[in-house]
């Protein structure tokens, strides 16, 4: 006898309705088939949904990224799909771990291989502060290398601070004014670092 | 015939009488103690006799301890019989003002980098080393980190407050 045949004639379809988040517009004039609007929230829109992070991972707030960025947590649902493994196409590093006193040359070399503008985040304790290890061999924080935008704390934190310190560089990245990296504060700040 | 304890102690004791000194025996396993000058004859005589065949060196690594005058650095060598399956440590003391040991990478090709790392921590300056420089820490570090005059704690912060740190 032969098995009957179903077919699936009234599949179940997603209910997508409520489940989509659009990113609001930004303030301005609107009229009959125009809408006038400053030029740095345009690109600060584009840029923030679309971050390149360059995961520098060393340890192991590298695993909590790594919950971060896999199905459960997904960093992909902020615009931050696709991580870059060269510096030269990423806008945003992560450094995640100890950074030991021989490695601080090696962060700042990726740092400068970055293309401006770029973000830098210092996720968990030993990133930010050098954390427990109060020693002779690690860098007691890594923004005595390089200049850091948000740091996360932890020990690891868990992947929604981490999510957390992602919102709030997207927030500096939004709000970022179109002169700012060719400012003079800014020259200033990288000049302390002795980067050019 | 695989040697034990009291064989390998009693060909010491034969060949250097009493320049070898301080035999123990911590855990079983078998430590004795020779001035510095000698640590390449009693380690070639050990690689070399066809009973006692020491001939790979487990680890070599120095022991700060500033009360004993004189005796401020001991460099100690774990060396492996591996034919017969056993271990033995050997110890040599130096005045923390003299640190100069002989190298032992003529013997063993093992010692070049365990003795980079050795004067990187504690300062001991090997004799005769091909290229001894840092290994570990980084090269512009002017201080010997693991001598116990100096303090574990990165000595640039001053961000920590002393009282809850410690200091």
């Amino acid at each position: 006898m032969s098995r009957p045949v179903r077919f699936n004639v009234h599949p179940i379809l997603a209910d997508t309705k409520d489940s989509i988040s659009m990113v609001d517009m930004p303030q301005g004039h609107i009229g009959e088939g125009f809408f006038a609007t400053k030029l740095s929230d345009v690109v600060g829109l584009a840029r923030k949904n679309s971050m390149w992070p360059l995961p520098f991972a060393t340890s192991c707030c590298g695993i909590e990224f790594m919950a971060t960025a896999a199905s459960h947590y997904d960093l992909a649902r902020f615009g931050a799909e696709r991580m870059g493994f060269s510096p030269r196409q990423c806008d945003l590093l992560m450094v995640m771990g100890t950074i030991a006193k021989k490695m601080g040359p090696i962060l700042k070399q990726v740092y400068l291989q970055m293309a401006e503008p770029r973000w830098v985040m210092a996720v968990g304790a030993c990133a930010s502060s050098g954390g427990i290890f109060d020693t002779y061999s690690v860098l007691q924080g890594i923004d005595q290398v390089i200049p850091v935008d948000v740091y996360v704390p932890g020990c690891p934190p868990r992947p929604e601070a981490i999510l957390d310190g992602f919102i709030k560089i997207q927030d500096l990245v939004g709000e970022e004014r179109l002169r700012r990296r060719s400012s003079e504060k800014y020259q200033q700040l990288l000049n302390s670092y002795g980067i050019q | 015939m695989s040697s034990t304890n009291e064989t390998i102690k009693t060909r010491l004791i034969e060949k250097f009488g009493d320049q070898v000194s301080h035999f123990e025996e911590p855990y079983g396993l078998l430590t004795f103690e020779a001035p510095k000058e000698m640590n390449l004859k009693v380690m070639q005589f050990l690689y070399d006799d066809a009973e006692l065949r020491f001939q790979f060196l487990t680890d070599l690594t120095a022991v700060n301890y500033p009360e004993k005058q004189g005796r401020e650095l001991a460099v100690v060598y774990h060396l492996h019989n591996l034919a017969d399956n056993i271990r033995i440590r050997f110890k040599v003391f130096t005045d923390i003002n003299t640190p100069e040991i002989f190298t032992a990478t003529q013997l063993y090709a093992s010692a070049n980098w365990m003795e980079r790392e050795t004067f990187d921590f504690f300062g001991v300056k090997f004799v005769g080393h091909p290229n001894l420089k840092r290994i570990l820490n980084v090269d512009e570090m002017t201080y010997f980190p693991l001598l116990k005059q100096y303090p574990l704690e990165d000595q640039t912060r001053i961000d920590k407050d002393d009282a809850m740190f410690g200091r």
